[in-house]
């Protein structure tokens, strides 16, 4: 990944910032410029709370190549106590275990190794609250 | 606004075509439009493929096969929404002669996807990069999430989904185009290999290669091609969110429903007048959610509807004659215009052993992504 693409992305994957819409409320991570619910441009920065429930999962069995080694690894569409939605790794659990309504709480982690040389790639993964 | 009618259609067999390149399969395509309707030229070509580039490195396919197709200097384009490329082409060249822009205008849907990419990366292009392929999810991943959440919301079931997987292999053992012609059984399907759960190998669509081509006229000029041109009625194409987490209910797809009242404002008709389908069934979940947003059951209701044969040949709503993405193939660029050929085909009563008594409306329905783009049109026999 090109370092440019990556340095911009590091608010919201590592701080969790995300925009909430001081028109209608509505929560987009990351932040948005427009409002997806009302296309207001009145955005305010907030930071998620690192903790949501599943609201879909899968475990992946077939994985890309730069995820070789991790599968079968689980997967999950997790809503934070602030409404944003967002896709992540679900780990330090049978992967099985993870459905909808499970609890978990959102850690910071290594998410991607491009190659030998590249960068390492960070960002969060959840796990689940015991 | 000219009425605009189907003359001619063309297609490859569906397969791994090591043997074919892209260009090859493009020229035998519409080469077998062009025969078809007894036309010796057109005015405009659309070519609808997902990515030319990332599966061969190769892209400006407007230009090159209009070259390959011995017709440099005609205005050849290529478009690309994913998945619904092949169904974005034959819109644009709906328009096109609808408008009076042009006469006889080629929409044609390609995929080379076995010349050696890698295919999941190649295909997660078409979800969010920097939300969802990140993470390390696949486009089956995507499409097991949706069934997950329709599992939970609507108590679904994996014999459910096995079922759709069944008819339509049944459907697709009898077409001569399809990859995989070969009848499977509940049981099959569900021990096949696990590819992302609850989503099995039989579940998936396969990695295919393909080309198909429909030639397109105004309906007033259509008798010089064809006794029996089928005219399309009705077109939408609507837009969803890229990402799954952007959607309200992970198990509804919103782009197929608008896409499809579109197409059904403009032709005038409901769900109900429909008497055959081809609807986008890339994994088994994809076509319970798609009869559901196109109106064919209630929302909620798809599960059961391939095991009640309601969905089947002779069911209330035949879908998937072809054999659907599952088994005819998902060479993902040719698919929409495919799915347009198996209704043509029907309409003119040309379906062989797969063909759906008296139809005289039809619809077809390809999907790009996760659901982020969807095209529907209607057809109506003449
Ligand atoms: C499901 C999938 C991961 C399987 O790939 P794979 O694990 O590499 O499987 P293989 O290619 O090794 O195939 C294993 C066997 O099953 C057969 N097979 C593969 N896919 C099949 C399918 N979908 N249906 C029936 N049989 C299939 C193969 O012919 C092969 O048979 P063989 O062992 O007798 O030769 C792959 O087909 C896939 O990614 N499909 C989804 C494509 C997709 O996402 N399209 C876009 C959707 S919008
Ligand atoms: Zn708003």
């Amino acid at each position: 990944m090109p370092s440019p693409r990556y340095t911009r992305e590091i608010p919201s994957r590592y701080r969790l910032e995300a925009g909430r819409c001081k028109g209608c409320g509505k929560v987009t991570y990351p932040a948005r410029t427009i409002c997806p619910s009302c296309r207001g441009e009145e955005i305010e920065k907030i930071n998620l709370s690192p903790r949501g429930k599943v609201v879909t999962s899968t475990v992946i069995h077939v994985p890309p190549d730069d995820f070789l080694m991790e599968a079968p690894y689980a997967m999950a569409v997790v809503e934070t106590p602030e409404g944003a939605r967002l896709m992540t790794q679900v780990v330090d659990c049978e992967p099985s275990t993870v459905l909808p309504g499970l609890e978990v709480s959102l850690e910071f982690r290594l998410i991607r190794k491009e190659g030998k040389s590249g960068i390492l790639c960070y960002g969060h993964k959840a796990v689940p609250v015991a | 606004m000219r009425e605009v009618a189907i003359v001619g259609a063309g297609m490859t067999r569906f397969g791994e075509l090591w043997n074919q390149s892209l260009r090859q399969m493009f020229v035998e395509a519409a080469a077998g439009a062009l025969n078809d309707a007894g036309a010796d030229r057109v005015d405009s070509m659309y070519v609808g493929c997902m990515s030319g580039g990332q599966f061969t490195g190769q892209e400006h396919l407007g230009p090159l096969m209009a070259d390959q197709f011995g017709m440099t200097g005609v205005a050849s384009v290529h478009v690309e929404s994913a998945c619904a490329s092949g169904g974005v082409a034959l819109r644009q060249a709906f328009i096109e002669v609808a408008a009076g822009v042009s006469d006889l205008v080629l929409a044609v849907g390609i995929e080379k996807m076995t010349d050696g990419a890698d295919v999941t990366n190649v295909l997660a292009t078409a979800a969010d990069q920097e939300l969802e392929v990140y993470y390390g999810v696949t486009f089956p991943g995507l499409y097991a999430m949706i069934a997950r959440a329709h599992m939970h919301t609507y108590g679904t079931t994996e014999e459910d989904l096995a079922w759709v997987s069944v008819k339509n292999h049944r459907h697709g053992a009898k077409n001569d185009k399809a990859q995989f012609p070969t009848e499977f059984t509940v049981e099959q399907v569900l021990s096949s290999s696990m590819v992302a759960e609850p989503l099995r190998l039989l579940h998936c669509s396969p990695v295919s290669d393909g080309a198909a081509a429909v030639l397109l006229c105004p309906l007033d000029q259509a008798k010089q091609y064809t006794d029996r041109p089928v005219k399309i009625v009705g077109s939408g194409l609507a837009t969803g969110s890229l990402a799954l987490a952007d959607r309200d209910d992970p198990a509804f797809l919103d782009s197929v429903q608008k896409s499809g009242e579109r197409a059904f404002k403009m032709a005038g008709v409901g769900p109900r007048d429909i008497q055959v389908a081809e609807v986008h069934d890339c994994f088994s979940i994809a076509e319970v959610c798609c009869i559901e947003a196109l109106g064919f059951v209630e929302r909620g209701k798809g599960g059961p509807a391939a095991k009640d044969g309601f969905t089947a040949i002779g069911g209330c709503i035949p879908v998937n004659t072809s054999g659907g993405l599952k088994a005819k193939g998902h060479p993902v660029g040719a698919t929409g215009v495919a799915q347009a050929i198996e209704i043509f085909r029907q309409l003119r009563g040309e379906a062989g052993a797969r063909q759906v008594e008296n139809a005289r409306l039809g619809l077809a329905q390809n999907m790009g992504g996760s659901g982020a783009s969807s095209v529907v049109h209607i057809f109506q026999g003449v």
